[in-house]
């Protein structure tokens, strides 16, 4: 597999600084989950973290505070760290990489869509960020998305099938971002239904005109 | 430090811990204070940091990052925590989704080890400009826009200066400086 759209510097070094807000982060924690090249670039820039902390100069700090560490490492309640998150399955592949699997509640298959319209559903992910909206869609291969803008930013990441639009191929992994100035009709391709994980502040903004005009042609 | 860690891994060992503490827990509130004006709050999350060094010693993986760095992702996820009230979505090695890492080559395998040792005099090579912008974003954890307004500068100034300075340390981690 080969992922030729990564994310931006600016969204990894605000999820290595840790700025990122949850429902963003989500959609680059996800990538990194399948992308190694971005997954180095982000342990490159936490080694500069941890160089300044190395550098930082040291605030003196209360004699009780190791003993309490001790206490807490002693007390008979000391949840044991759990070695792995992952929600156990069969021996399947999943479609959705952790983290993003754990946050929907399930697999691709395991969850209740929503229908939108255009032939496509979307399933409505909960994260602690209250402005910015995370969604699944899933798009009928060979169909299109009404031409829309944004209202602010969006990050789609691919995971099953693949989009084209005016900017490119997008595959599994692949990640776009988008903002107010662009405007575009995301087409799924023939092979099999595209979904992917959307990102957005901001509702979008579909050109009424057109959808009406693309609504018959989608079936609906 | 890489030994201390070890130590308190494989022997639950007090006294490579305590070592561990002296030389990190000042340095770790004072990273959480670059945020965390309160004392107390800043004390209680560089206990909890520490609380969660012990409890993970046995993740550590030297030859994938530092013990600095190590140490300041987890009292950086707790700040998260504490301060945001939010998750912080990491991806799952042992997630059968989960891409693994190309197969090391022998080269990648001889940087591993100098790459801290780079990276340090990479760092203090950086432009003051550059390194004042990332003392703030690890720091003081803020965004991209929030440098800006901190510092009065344009939003495009800071990119830049994050850019370049990151471009420069990767280049030099990659070996082609
Ligand atoms: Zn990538």
């Amino acid at each position: 597999m080969s992922i030729f759209h990564h994310p931006g510097d600016e969204f990894l070094f605000d999820y290595a600084t840790g700025a990122l807000g949850e429902a963003w982060g989500l959609a680059i924690a996800t990538h990194l989950a399948l992308c190694p090249a971005c997954r180095k670039a982000v342990a490159d820039m936490e080694g500069v973290g941890g160089r300044l902390l190395e550098d930082a100069t040291p605030d003196p700090i209360g004699d009780d505070v190791l003993s309490r560490v001790f206490e807490q490492i002693d007390s008979p309640h000391a949840p044991e760290v759990l070695q792995s998150t992952a929600t156990p399955l069969s021996t399947e592949q999943p479609v959705l990489p952790e983290p993003l699997r754990g946050y929907a509640g399930g697999d691709v298959n395991a969850l209740r869509w929503q229908r939108l319209g255009f032939g496509a559903s979307q399933f409505l992910i909960p994260t602690g960020e209250n402005r910015v909206s995370a969604r699944l869609l899933r798009i009928p291969a060979g169909r299109p998305v009404p031409t829309h803008s944004h209202g602010g930013l969006e990050l789609t990441l691919v995971v099953a099938g693949a989009f084209s639009d005016s900017t490119g191929y997008y595959g599994r992994g692949d990640l776009q971002e988008a903002d107010s100035h662009l405007q575009h009709q995301p087409h799924a391709t023939d092979e099999e239904d595209c979904i992917c994980l959307a990102v957005t502040d901001a509702p979008l903004r579909f050109k009424s005109l057109a959808a009406r005009i693309v609504q018959p042609f989608l079936g609906i | 430090m890489n030994a201390l860690i070890a130590n308190v891994a494989l022997h639950q060992d007090r006294a490579s811990f305590e070592q561990i503490f002296k030389h990190f827990a000042p340095r770790v509130k004072a990273f959480v204070l670059g945020q965390i004006t309160h004392p107390q709050m800043a004390e209680e999350i560089v206990q909890e940091t520490f609380v969660n060094v012990w409890r993970k010693a046995k993740l550590f993986d030297s030859e994938k990052a530092a013990a600095s760095t190590w140490i300041f992702t987890i009292a950086r996820n707790l700040r998260i925590d504490h301060l945001r009230k939010e998750n912080r979505p990491e991806p799952d090695i042992n997630d059968p989704a989960f891409m693994p890492d190309p197969e090391p080559m022998a080269f990648d395998l001889i940087s591993h080890s100098q790459d801290a040792a780079r990276l340090n005099r990479s760092i203090e090579g950086l432009p003051e400009e550059q390194k004042e912008v990332l003392r703030l974003a690890f720091f003081a954890d803020k965004s991209h826009p929030e440098v800006a307004e901190a510092l009065k500068i344009p939003l495009g100034t800071v990119k830049s200066r994050i850019r370049l300075a990151i471009s420069r340390l990767r280049t030099e981690l990659e070996g082609m400086a």
